[in-house]
């Protein structure tokens, strides 16, 4: 059992917890992730590592609540406790060396991509963060990335903050007027990452993506998370979740996602009821 | 005066028609009445064969006699000296290559229901007899074990009862490995793989799940930081084989790891499970073991019309073991021998809507020494499956290799041992079960950790002197 120590929300659907698991801590790097249950009979789902203390014992997680998985996660309290936590997964992103990075996130996204801007800040790169949501309300982590960047653009699907559009026009704006990326770090929805790596493909720029497919293990057992990548197949659990952005098979990767949209759906409500009588 | 009927005491079953629709165990077991019947038909004999077919020893006679006499718990304790794990092993070993494969009643006859008494036994004894075993007298030494399957569970309960302080890291969250998440409720039920697991921690084991060893911890810092004096590597094959042919990133295509954990270590199969399966209605399993078989019957069971099995070589060549063969046609799953897949069709959504496959025929045998299956020029065809389960076979996770110096594996990836003790390149590094030999049994992998366990003994004691 891991107890969590602190919970916020950053906005109406998306929440933090930092969770008491001092092993964790003591490895994780910015990339990796943790497969976590809510409860004795929960799905075990994958969530990024956005933060980490290593002194504190700490790890955070930063969730969007979209379905029933996310929804009994939500449900437990402060000083309550996650019922099972593993990690660190995956390999951590491969930051160092670099001098010069625009760093794009999405959404929840905005969640994994700020430790990553953080990393590199404090390795000394100058970092460009572009950062999108859908409206004002939406918006999380502005301070924190502002702290960590050079410059920040801040972005809304309907221009409610900052400006309106998607992140794809500043990020190509920013390369034709000369800002000479070593890499591009995109992190977020599937088609936010397919058209930020179409984007740079025109101009040549290496382009990283962290990519979220569907996990049960997390260790490399089942394959279920596989991706092709440069026309091999690969296990996102193991040899990613970070992927050559200019070589990721984009539509198949968001047709396996919908593989359990309508157990997804379904789950959703019968959680929701459950929910409603209780509170009758 | 033995028992000289020639058959075993048959053992009463679920009918084939009922149980492909549910998960509850398929082979019901013996009443006491069954299990005396069937244990007087051993001989006692003086040379004992059956003893030498068993890979971790079991005093086979020697409870059977007990058995004969109806003195259950004094059975139960003759098992319990050579195996932790009786009620999995009366389930899931293969007998007919093992004990009853010497038993001499066989000659003649069917060989003594060796395995069905092993289970009668430790089924009475977990139903029947409530008493905890006695904690051993701690030796003062410590050792660690990688992965919580039936090879990281036998060492533990071995050192365990000589003495030593046993921590078995799992990275899974329940203890078990294959016994778990592999091998389906039907066949081992997983409240009798748990009731085993805390008979060890009665034993004073530790087992730490949500441990994955490589990532969270080294097994440096295991020895090195947390002062454990040996560690005994038994992390398994776990690490699924795809064909490589096109299409197999298609919706609806699993490996049978992938489809096996979702339906028994997260219980898919229940309504109220919060992890999704696939409703399938036309499945097709690709492989002839014992994996593709399990998979095979948890497909019906999960309500699909047509299930096939579709495997490169003959019936005969089926690596599976003959009574789950059995168990499956019964149960109504079409066997297409002979047929290889070439490519996975998929509809304008990505999802499977069937497999082109060839028709095969054997040749000269390979190396392995079995007949090389030869495509069939022109016997494209194609099958119409919206599912494909992919069982060909697991090789052993790099994960461990991959972040321990100097731990030598060969070109497979599996984990070099110095011989049956188990040692590996690495002083006071040892290794058992499927991480060594790959994709293998239970039982094998309980004998390699009961060598292991004396090795491991022998060698921490001789440090100390």
């Amino acid at each position: 059992m891991f107890k969590i120590i602190r919970k916020e929300a950053l906005n109406p659907t998306v929440t933090r917890m930092v969770v008491d698991a001092p092993l964790i801590a003591r490895k994780a790097m910015p990339g990796q992730f943790v497969i976590l249950r809510a409860g004795a009979d929960s799905e075990r789902i994958p969530l990024t590592v956005a933060d980490y203390d290593r002194a504190a014992g700490t790890v955070t997680v930063i969730f969007q609540v979209v379905g029933a998985g996310t929804m009994e996660l939500n449900d437990l309290p402060e000083g309550g406790c996650i019922h099972d936590f593993v990690g660190p997964l995956g390999a951590p992103s491969k930051l160092e060396g670099l001098k010069k990075v625009a760093v794009v996130g999405g959404g929840v996204g905005c969640a994994i991509a700020y430790p990553v801007a953080k990393r590199l800040h404090e390795l000394g790169a100058e970092v460009h963060s572009i950062v999108g949501f859908r409206s004002k309300d939406l918006v999380i982590l502005e301070d924190e990335f502002r702290a960590v960047s050079d410059k920040l653009v801040m972005m809304t699907d309907d221009g409610s903050y900052g400006d309106k559009g998607v992140v794809t026009a500043p990020l190509e704006q920013l390369i034709q007027a000369g800002e000479a990326y070593d890499e591009v770090i995109a992190i977020g929805p599937l088609v936010m990452m397919k058209f930020v790596s179409l984007t740079t493909k025109k101009y040549g720029v290496k382009t990283t993506v962290s990519m979220n497919p569907i996990m049960i293990d997390g260790t490399g057992m089942c394959g279920g998370c596989r991706l092709t990548v440069g026309g091999e197949t690969k296990f996102a659990c193991v040899d990613g979740p970070d992927f050559d952005g200019h070589l990721v098979d984009f539509d198949e990767a968001m047709k396996r996602g919908g593989t359990y949209r309508e157990f997804e759906a379904h789950a959703r409500e019968e959680y929701c009821n459950l929910l409603n009588k209780e509170v009758q | 005066m033995p028992n000289m009927d020639p058959k075993k005491c048959p053992m009463p079953s679920q009918e084939p028609n009922v149980r492909n629709k549910n998960f509850q165990e398929v082979a019901l077991g013996y009443t006491a009445e069954m299990a005396v019947n069937e244990a007087q038909r051993c001989l006692q004999c003086k040379n004992h064969p059956c003893r030498s077919g068993c890979p971790v020893d079991i005093d086979i006679p020697g409870f059977i006699a007990h058995v004969a006499k109806g003195e259950f718990e004094g059975a139960y304790k003759v098992i319990a000296k050579s195996s932790a794990l009786p009620a999995v092993c009366g389930r899931v070993c293969p007998q007919e290559n093992q004990c009853e494969g010497k038993c001499v009643r066989g000659i003649k006859g069917e060989p003594v229901g060796i395995g069905r008494l092993e289970r009668f036994v430790a089924d009475w004894y977990r139903e029947n007899v409530h008493t905890k075993p006695e904690m051993p007298t701690p030796n003062g030494h410590k050792v660690a074990v990688i992965g919580a399957g039936p090879s990281g569970l036998t060492v533990a309960g071995d050192l365990a009862k000589m003495g030593y302080k046993v921590t078995v890291y799992e990275a899974l969250h329940v203890a078990g490995g294959v016994l778990m998440y592999g091998i389906p409720e039907f066949r081992l039920p997983k409240d009798i793989v748990q009731h085993e697991v805390e008979g060890l921690k009665e034993l004073g084991v530790d087992i730490e799940c949500n441990m994955v060893i490589g990532k969270v911890l080294t097994i440096d810092e295991l020895m090195n930081d947390y002062g454990f004096e040996a560690v005994y590597v038994a992390s398994g094959a776990g690490l699924p084989r795809f064909m490589g042919i096109p299409g197999e990133s298609l919706n609806g295509v699993y490996s049978a790891n992938e489809y096996l954990t979702r339906v028994n270590l997260m219980k898919a199969y229940k309504e109220d499970s919060h992890t999704p399966i696939m409703k399938s209605k036309a499945v097709a399993v690709v492989g002839g073991g014992n994996v593709a078989m399990d998979a095979a019957r948890c497909a019906k069971r999960l309500g699909a019309e047509t299930v096939y099995i579709v495997y490169r070589r003959g019936m005969a060549e089926l690596p599976a073991r003959k009574e789950e063969v059995e168990h499956a046609e019964e149960e109504g799953i079409i066997f297409k021998t002979l047929t290889n897949p070439v490519e996975v069709l998929g509809d304008e959504n990505g999802w499977v809507k069937g497999m082109t496959c060839v028709e095969m025929e054997l040749g000269e045998p390979d190396e392995s020494g079995r007949r090389r299956p030869i495509v069939k020029e022109g016997s494209e065809f194609t099958l119409e499956v919206d599912t494909m389960i992919m069982a060909l076979g697991t090789s052993p996770n790099p994960l461990i290799r991959s972040t321990t110096p100097g731990l030598d594996a060969d070109r497979h990836g599996c984990l070099i041992t110095n011989g049956p003790d188990g040692l590996t390149s690495r002083p006071f590094v040892y290794a058992g079960g499927d991480a060594v030999t790959g994709a293998a049994t239970v039982i094998l992998a309980m004998g390699a950790g009961k060598e292991a366990a004396k090795a491991i003994d022998k060698a921490i004691k001789e440090k100390e002197q």
